[in-house]
């Protein structure tokens, strides 16, 4: 299942610092999305894309989570030689995160 | 209770003009706010200025009053707006032109300035937020503009301002102004301050909380995004406020677009850094108390940052550009074909470049190839796109004319070429104590001739 089926998300950009945050369409789908979709496994799905440092902020009272991608804009919109120097389609590559694996996997251990 | 309803009429400077009409005409509003100015917008308007010193203010300004001055003055609705960019005086001066040919007598026009620092930090020893020193852009150093607080705008609110222009004021200190003028928060009283500047950052992109830039057919369906209509911001003297539109027009306001705007360009939501404020917005609450109206509470905030966050703009580099598109049987492997003649064509001809991109638009110039690999389907067309910086204009045309020579020198069947050789003004961020920075409002007023 992708992420999309759980959750929309909106790309920010400050400098060479993306940010995107990830929302869930039904609250009670929140705790599932705060223990699959770690730092770790968004920087990794994200690969080149998010270079740097990715840290993540939990905002369960709204079910939300917001990634900051640090150094994920090549030098940031005024600079950047990328079609989307905003980096405004990124919240879209996160949708394509395919959670199946990690449901399965972080609910078999418990 | 007394409430105070503001409208934003502009989330970015080439906004759509009729929303903000209609805010005006329908929306029972108090206060128009347009947010205009973009990080580089500053330093491109102030190489303006140095070619024509009447110029430097935002292009749509006069067509954006002209829409709206004459309902406004006639419904008592004050604008607050940040289209001054890097001249807000000359900015002035153009609206009262305008309200002198609608005939609008005795309209209060203020300029808020103080944000143009450029003088004091050439002369000063700072480092950006590199950790380099500036001194090394030297006469590439095109502007240098504070990010200013609410102050100076409540103040000129306070003298009677129907009209307050700045330029690099925070964006939702265009918000927060009114908000401190008519309800006469102090300026430490932090949770309110944290509060109004939620506000202003749900409502400072304009369509973007009432339904623009949501839309996804299937999961987040938006009805009437050709007639989208703009936010109002209905806030309480607690600062608690509800988000909703004009009855009728396009788009929509849910918890979830509010949501989605809550958290656009924040990092860490218990620290958004402001020149009022340090806003928390960790502890938000969102509520649907009807169609198109949700409420939003719970922001708190801490003492101000002692400096002042201001934007640099340089001259970086220069980026040639160009594109090509093939289509039909074997587009993508003509693509990867032209591609590989031109790296070779840069290589043998000698062009310097500091950085270059080889993208293929339709496959992998968004997220690059890791993600394009899990797609399996090949399109049916395709554009390839280089980008190249060099340090001159010449050697960034070399890049462009590579690319519009594989018309005749390149596959077969390419199209559509595009090329492009331009300069590039790049901000940097330096930090500066605010003692340094002075922020004033001068107002005047439209003559009584025009009457």
């Amino acid at each position: 299942m992708l992420l999309r089926e759980l959750a929309h998300a909106r790309a920010g950009d400050k400098g060479n610092i993306s940010n995107i945050s990830v929302i869930a369409y039904d609250p009670k789908d929140y705790p599932l999305l705060e223990r699959c979709l770690t730092a770790e496994r968004v920087k990794a799905h994200l690969g080149e894309i998010a270079g740097g440092e990715v840290r993540r902020y939990a905002l369960p009272g709204i079910g939300a989570l917001n990634f900051v991608l640090q150094n994920a804009l090549s030098g940031g919109v005024t600079r950047s030689l990328a079609l989307d120097a905003h980096g405004k389609t990124l919240g879209s590559a996160l949708l394509g995160l395919d959670l199946t694996h990690y449901i399965d996997n972080d609910f078999k251990e418990t | 209770m007394k409430r105070i309803r503001i409208g934003c009429g502009a989330g970015y400077s080439g906004d759509r003009l009729e929303p903000a009409v209609e805010l005006a005409e329908q929306g029972e509003i108090d206060y128009l706010v347009f947010e205009c100015l973009a990080e580089r917008t500053i330093a491109l308007a102030q190489r303006a200025r140095m070619i024509d010193p009447e110029a430097g203010y935002d292009p749509l300004l006069a067509e954006r009053m002209r829409a709206v001055l004459a309902t406004c003055s006639r419904k008592g609705i004050r604008i607050v707006t940040n289209m001054g960019a890097a001249n807000p005086l000359a900015a002035a001066a153009r609206v009262r032109e305008i309200a002198d040919s609608l005939g609008l007598v005795g309209l209060k026009v203020a300029a808020v300035t103080g944000d143009d620092v450029l003088a004091t930090v050439r002369a000063g020893d700072y480092r950006d937020d590199t950790g380099q020193p500036i001194a090394r852009f030297g006469e590439r150093l095109l502007s240098a503009n504070a990010y200013i607080g609410a102050q100076a705008l409540a103040d000129a609110l306070a003298q009677g301002a129907d009209v307050v222009i700045t330029g690099r004021a925070a964006d939702p200190a265009l918000v927060l102004a009114p908000l401190i003028h008519e309800f006469g928060w102090a300026m430490d009283d932090w949770h309110r301050l944290g509060q109004g500047t939620l506000v202003g950052h749900l409502l400072e992109c304009a369509g973007q909380i009432t339904g623009g830039y949501f839309a996804d057919p299937g999961y987040k369906d938006v009805a009437g995004l050709a007639r989208l209509g703009f936010p109002i911001g209905e806030v309480a003297e607690d600062g608690t406020v509800i988000i909703t539109k004009v009855r009728g027009s396009g788009g929509q306001v849910t918890a979830a677009t509010c949501k989605e705007q809550l958290l656009y360009e924040i990092h860490d939501p218990r620290a958004y850094l402001t020149p009022d404020v340090v806003a928390d917005f960790s502890g938000v609450r969102i509520t649907e108390l009807g169609l198109d109206r949700v409420l939003v509470e719970g922001a708190t905030g801490h003492p101000r940052p002692p400096t002042l966050k201001v934007s640099i703009g340089y001259v970086d580099s220069y980026v040639g550009e160009g594109q090509m598109s093939y289509a039909g049987p074997g587009a993508l492997a003509r693509a990867r074909l032209a591609l590989a003649i031109v790296e070779e064509r840069l290589r043998i001809t000698g062009v310097q470049t500091s950085e270059i991109r080889y993208d293929i638009i339709g496959v992998n110039a968004m997220h690059r190839d890791a993600l394009a690999a899990a797609s399996e389907c090949e399109p049916y067309e395709v554009r390839i796109r280089v980008a190249g910086r060099t340090d001159s204009l010449g050697e960034a045309q070399r890049i462009a004319n590579e690319v519009e020579s594989l018309y005749t020198c390149g596959p077969a069947g390419g199209g559509g070429a595009f090329k492009s050789a331009r300069d590039i003004v790049a901000v940097a961020s330096v930090l500066l104590p605010r003692a340094l920075v002075h922020p004033a409002a001068h107002i005047e007023e439209t003559g009584h001739a025009a009457a």
